[in-house]
């Protein structure tokens, strides 16, 4: 166990590396020269030349991919283009409201997308599974950004209950806090309750056809015990590893939200370092993102040594 | 008072070619302590009728009628959370597959120790205290290591005797064994069959063995009933049955049983005897004997007519027109 461990997290590091040099080209394979966005429309070819020289864009390719490369394993993701704060700095400011938004959304979403493919599993065929089910293919095709304007408006504007947009840190208390991710987080959640229900749904349906469940009902166990102790243990191989795939969407779904309800996160600082070519900033976040996505999977993988004693490593 | 009383279960199906009835007006009863077979072929509705005693059939589709008394209680009045308390506790039942049938993520002895603390009310030490035991009862060895095993670490005689083990560990009246040694290797079978034999002695429980295997009911059981295509065709003490089948099917059976020796002693070309046809499609309605399209002495009478089942010898029944009397038939 301990071996496989210490073999899964080598292996992650080819896969960091290699997006880090993906990360890295962007700057070569896409077009618009940040020096020349930064002098502004009046620069003469001089100006442009000095700051690319200045920003150390005249050197070569490989020489600027170790030396990025260096920083970022320090931590250093070098100095933003466009602010000249380093990007580490900006970074830190705008980190708690997306982790914040992801986690909310997670946790909002397992705990209504479990029970409710658990539910439709077992009472499969009836109202409620289509309803359900319904529920789930709505979530796949409504556009984040539409469910989040609707909901906006109604528990926003049209009931007050919630704040419209902004953020409200951690630090001014849990529960103002909670108010504020409240509906971005629900708005996020929507199709991931979706996926995971149907997974939820799917598995479950199968498991409750085994031979297991026969004998666990018929040594006098509740339905509930049932449900949830027999049969969903082991549905979860599947969900998890949903809920882990899920996270990219998670991600890209967060720099919409972000945008929607006005929440200073990460999603919101890559579309303005996009719009300005600041490359130090979209590097170090998509970097950051891929990292997240790598630990949360390899988590996964390692959860399912704890969920099915089968599966050894 | 019998312990479980049976009388005209009726176990429908609602299919799509119509109402399947798998299991139509069967009657039997067991005694406190004792050992009764049911044999026949797959699809005769052996397992559908243990299944309906415990009311573990999904229903819809299915639909069940008739009288279902445990001590007199008539079940089908007892509530989900009644039947709950039965199951596992009094009435427990054993099934075909021990390779599946025990949950891949839990240890034995977590499995066992829910249905005692769901019967008893022991807290978790109790229980697993008492999942020992029957593991012990059972004959698996170092049952203190084994307790914390998962179920994909034991072999199947190992699983099944958990699975026993289980059923055991309330002490139930009634233990149902559906197909208990299907699943396992010949010289395993003996072994749990010995075993049930031995426990049925030490515990007085009653057991309804439900099977396809003669040779397991000549082994264990004290009565047998014959059941073909949803029905009882025959019932009678084992020693009976055995020397003198009456009903054309259980001949059949009989006869569809290889003998050691039998190719070698003389007859080399005797291909083992079969009953022709296959078990009747149970979506159709008929008329007359369910057996007379297969029945080698099948008569006019038989087509129109239902022989219904009558007793030919005391203790002995059988729904044949042409069943012999009294007399025993000499089988030559």
């Amino acid at each position: 166990m301990g071996s496989y461990i210490f073999r899964r997290i080598l292996a992650t590091i080819p896969v960091v590396l290699f997006v880090m040099l993906f990360v890295f080209s962007l700057l070569y394979i896409t077009p618009g020269d940040p020096a020349a966005i930064l002098a502004g429309d009046q620069a003469t070819q001089a100006e442009i030349e000095a700051i690319r020289i200045d920003l150390g864009l005249d050197r070569s390719f490989p020489v600027r991919f170790v030396e990025w490369s260096s920083g970022v394993l320090r931590g250093d993701f070098g100095v933003s283009i466009f602010t000249r704060l380093p990007v580490s700095t900006m970074i830190q400011q705008r980190v708690e409201p997306t982790l914040s938004l992801m986690v909310v959304t997670m946790v909002i979403a397992i705990t209504i997308a479990v029970p409710l493919g658990v539910l439709a599993a077992w009472k499969h065929g009836s109202l409620i599974d289509r309803a359900i089910m319904l529920f789930a293919v709505l979530g796949f095709s409504v556009p984040v950004f539409v469910i989040g304007y609707v909901l906006a408006w109604t528990f926003a504007l049209q009931l007050g209950w919630l704040p419209v947009q902004g953020y409200t840190p951690f630090s001014e208390g849990p529960w103002p806090w909670l108010r504020s991710l409240l509906l971005p987080s629900f708005t996020l959640a929507t199709f991931y309750i979706a996926i995971i229900a149907r997974i939820t749904r799917a598995t479950m349906l199968e498991i409750l056809q085994q031979d297991y469940i026969r004998t666990a009902r018929g040594k006098g166990a509740s339905e509930q015990a049932v449900l949830f102790v027999h049969a969903l243990r082991n549905a979860s191989v599947p969900i998890v590893t949903v809920i882990g795939i899920g996270i990219t969407l998670v991600i890209s779904g967060a720099v919409v939200i972000e945008s929607v309800f006005a929440l200073p996160g990460l999603g919101r600082l890559i579309v303005d370092s996009i719009l300005r070519r600041d490359y130090p900033v979209i590097q170090a976040v998509i970097l950051i993102f891929s990292f997240v996505y790598v630990i949360i999977n390899l988590l996964i993988d390692l959860s399912y040594t704890v969920i099915d004693p089968r599966i050894r490593y | 008072m019998k312990l479980l009383e049976v009388r005209d279960l009726q176990v429908h199906f609602e299919t799509d070619k119509g109402v399947n009835r798998a299991v139509d007006g069967l009657s039997f009863s067991i005694d406190t302590g004792e050992a009764l077979a049911i044999v026949g072929e797959s699809g005769c509705g052996k397992s559908v009728t243990s299944m309906s005693v415990l009311r573990l059939l999904p229903t819809p589709p299915g639909k069940i009628a008739g009288d279902i008394r445990f001590r007199g209680e008539d079940l089908s009045t007892k509530s989900e959370r009644e039947m709950r308390r039965l199951r596992g506790g009094e009435i427990s039942m054993i099934f075909q597959e021990p390779m599946s049938s025990l949950n891949p993520v839990y240890t034995i002895g977590r499995q066992i120790s829910e249905a005692v603390r769901l019967h008893t009310g022991a807290n978790t030490r109790a229980a697993r205290k008492r999942a020992i035991e029957v593991l012990i009862l059972v004959g698996i060895p170092s049952p203190e290591k084994r307790v914390d095993e998962y179920p994909h670490r034991l072999s199947g005689g190992m699983r099944q005797r958990a699975m026993i083990a289980m059923a055991l560990a309330c002490n139930p009246a009634l233990l149902i064994a559906d197909e208990p040694t299907t699943a396992l290797d010949v010289t395993i079978q003996a072994q749990i069959l010995d075993l049930l034999r031995d426990l049925r002695k030490r515990t007085n429980t009653a057991i309804l063995l439900i099977t396809h295997d003669l040779g397991v009911v000549a082994e264990f059981a004290e009565r047998v009933m014959v059941m073909y295509a949803g029905r009882k065709v025959e019932e009678a003490n084992v020693a009976d049955l055995f020397a003198h089948p009456r009903h054309p099917y259980t001949q059949g059976l009989m006869d569809a049983v290889p003998k050691l020796g039998q190719v070698r002693s003389g007859k080399m070309s005797k291909a083992l005897a079969e009953i022709p046809g296959r078990v009747p499609d149970l979506t159709q309605a008929f008329e007359g004997c369910v057996f007379a399209p297969r029945c080698p002495r099948a008569e006019d009478v038989c087509t129109h007519l239902d022989p219904g089942l009558e007793e030919k010898a005391d203790g002995h029944f059988a729904a044949c027109h042409f069943a012999p009397k009294e007399a025993a038939r000499d089988k030559a």
